[in-house]
């Protein structure tokens, strides 16, 4: 095939784009003070964030799994008066900014909030300002993405496979487990990717929900930005951290997004 | 052991609306243009598309009553399909899908791969177990779809298009298979397929569906030997006309009267093979009893002969040599006579 000539102009606008992107990522590595990178990575602080997002981030989308899925099955199989409202909901925080979506999760869950303040009274149990609070400000913002990623899995998977497993016996929950999900795999697999990814990211809902508690609800992110006033050269190193995290999330996910079969 | 189902239900554009019954012994083809319904009517017998009325009884168990409201769904129906391009689970080995039907219906994983084996053993693809189905050619595929079909020993077997989705070159050796397979099936059979061909090979009996409808049942031979609607007709290659027999003549609906030696009375087909309807430039004046004036309508070649359609008053194809076609000049908008003897007429009850 015959390589099509590029407009100069396009070229120069699409170098500058570019440049954009890459500049940042160069700045990261090489302003990064490789030297203390083992001691930043050490530090307690630090090895308590990391360990405290792992497990926030995995929760978060152990969470997306189980109820988002169901959620992606009745958007795709159900019709129902008010599903694509119900639709816009569940995904609203996609768009809506983080900080407003952990406002209005304090104002649900928090200690006088919808729920919150009924959880406080009937069994002196808050969400806020806790681990579990963290893991609830990222499954609120990071869902979304499972849902959309899994319920555009379910659409456009071919149904007859369902039809021939009931042909062959197969009851509602054996054709849902032995062929619908394992049919959908791939976008099970980018769903849950994309999802855990945005929840380690997560920052605006988490510090809003969740607070900032060393240990307790002080994630990576957090803590990077905590750094920056007090030890930059730590603040890089973790950024680096979370930068490799996001490679490798693109990678993972490269047949989805680059196209190379 | 017998099948029972009445079937009405519509569908988008389609109005089914048919009785079929299978009998043990028989292999029943439902043949029927592009549309016709046959794919619904074998998904209704399946529980797959509800009716709006009617009834599936199998083995004297009623499967579904509109009437009764019984409904009893897919996975519980003793029945095996075999899809149209198969839907084996790609997901899964060979074996797992052929395994599949047996675990489903409540068989232990080791009595399920013991039986998964065996089939494959039985359609020659023992040594394909661990393969995934995108690895085998297409009939390979078919082999294993009717391996999965079967595996979990069903009372009815439903084929729709078997052969559709393979190409030519290997079309005649897999209907031959299948052919051996469907004998050795105990229960009943019952294949969809557009294609005459191989309705012809495969079944003893064929159901002729079109717009929703039943139009014709009977063996191959009685089928084709005395057409019941165009379509079977045009399959068969031969002219058939309707009308109202009068001792002698059939009146038919458009105002013509051809002469037909056999016609006595009542509502009649009347066919007439192209073999035996002549063309002429002028008037013939003979022994044929119908002679009438038209306009060739289109000229084709087919296997040496060439089909050639007139328009008139009664409008038939008639099949002569290339050279007669040279002789007589014959293009599209010619006006030729044509003629054939009253004895040429075959007609039977309509």
């Amino acid at each position: 095939m015959r390589a099509e000539r590029v407009p100069v102009g396009i070229a120069i606008l699409a170098a500058i784009g570019a440049a954009f992107f890459i500049l940042p990522l160069l700045g990261l590595l090489i302003r990064s003070p490789w030297g203390d990178a083992l001691t930043a990575l050490t530090a307690a602080e630090t090895v308590e964030a990391l360990k405290l997002s792992l497990v926030a981030s995995v929760s978060a989308t152990a969470l997306g799994l189980v109820f988002g899925v169901p959620l992606a099955w009745v958007f795709a199989r159900l019709e129902f008066p008010g599903r694509d409202l119900l639709r816009a909901l569940t995904t609203l925080p996609m768009v809506l900014p983080p900080v407003v979506g952990g406002i209005a999760l304090l104002l649900a869950f928090g200690r006088r909030g919808l729920v919150g303040s009924w959880l406080d009274s009937a069994f002196g149990f808050t969400l806020p300002f806790t681990t579990v609070g963290v893991v609830m400000a990222e499954a609120f913002v990071a869902m979304p993405f499972l849902i959309i990623t899994v319920e555009a899995g379910l659409r456009s998977m071919d149904r007859r496979y369902e039809e021939a497993a009931r042909a062959l016996g197969a009851r509602r929950w054996r054709v849902l487990t032995q062929v619908t999900l394992p049919l959908i795999g791939p976008s099970l697999f980018a769903g849950a990717v994309l999802c855990w990814a945005r929840a380690l990211g997560e920052f605006g809902a988490t510090i809003t929900f969740a607070g900032n508690f060393p240990g307790v609800t002080q994630t990576m992110p957090l803590a990077v930005y905590l750094l920056l006033e007090t030890n930059q050269e730590a603040s890089y190193i973790l950024s680096l951290v979370l930068l490799l995290v996001s490679l490798a999330v693109l990678v993972a996910l490269r047949h989805r997004w680059l196209g190379s079969a | 052991m017998s099948l029972e189902a009445a079937v009405r239900l519509t569908l988008g554009s389609l109005a089914l609306d048919m009785e079929l019954r299978l009998d043990e012994g028989e292999v029943v083809a439902m043949l029927g243009p592009n549309g016709a319904g046959k794919t619904t009517m074998l998904r209704a017998i399946a529980g797959l598309v509800p009716l709006s009325a009617g009834g599936v009884t199998l083995d004297g168990r009623v499967l579904e009553d509109t009437g009764a409201g019984v409904y009893v769904p897919t996975e519980e129906r003793p029945i095996g399909v075999v899809f149209q391009d198969y839907l084996l689970f790609p997901h899964l080995s060979v074996l797992d899908n052929v395994a599949f039907g047996v675990r489903a219906r409540g068989g232990s994983a080791a009595v399920a791969r013991e039986k998964a084996a065996a089939w494959l053993e039985r359609v020659g693809l023992a040594a394909y177990a661990g393969s995934k189905p995108q690895t085998l050619s297409g009939g390979q595929r078919q082999r294993v779809a009717l391996a999965r079909a079967l595996a979990p020993d069903p009372r009815l077997l439903l084929l729709d298009e078997p052969l559709a989705a393979l190409d030519v070159t290997t079309r005649a050796e897999v209907r031959r298979d299948l052919k051996r397979h469907l004998a050795s099936f105990p229960g009943l059979r019952l294949l969809v397929t557009h294609d005459p061909l191989e309705a012809v090979a495969l079944a003893d009996r064929l159901v002729v569906i079109e717009h929703g409808r039943l139009v014709q049942t009977g063996t191959p031979a009685e089928v084709t030997g005395q057409p019941r609607s165009q379509y079977v007709a045009d399959l068969v290659g031969v002219n058939l006309l309707r009308g109202q027999a009068d001792h002698g003549s059939v009146r038919l609906a458009e105002g013509a009267v051809i002469a037909a030696a056999a016609a006595e009375s009542g509502e009649v087909f009347a066919v007439i093979h192209p073999r035996a309807v002549a063309l002429h430039r002028q008037r013939p004046d003979g022994s044929p009893r119908n002679v009438w004036p038209g306009r060739v309508g289109s000229v084709e070649l087919a296997s040496g002969r060439v089909r050639v359609r007139v328009e008139g008053p009664v409008s038939l194809v008639a099949e002569v040599t290339p050279g007669a076609v040279k002789e007589l000049g014959l293009d599209e908008g010619s006006q030729v006579w044509l003629a054939f003897k009253s004895t040429e007429v075959g007609v039977y009850p309509a």
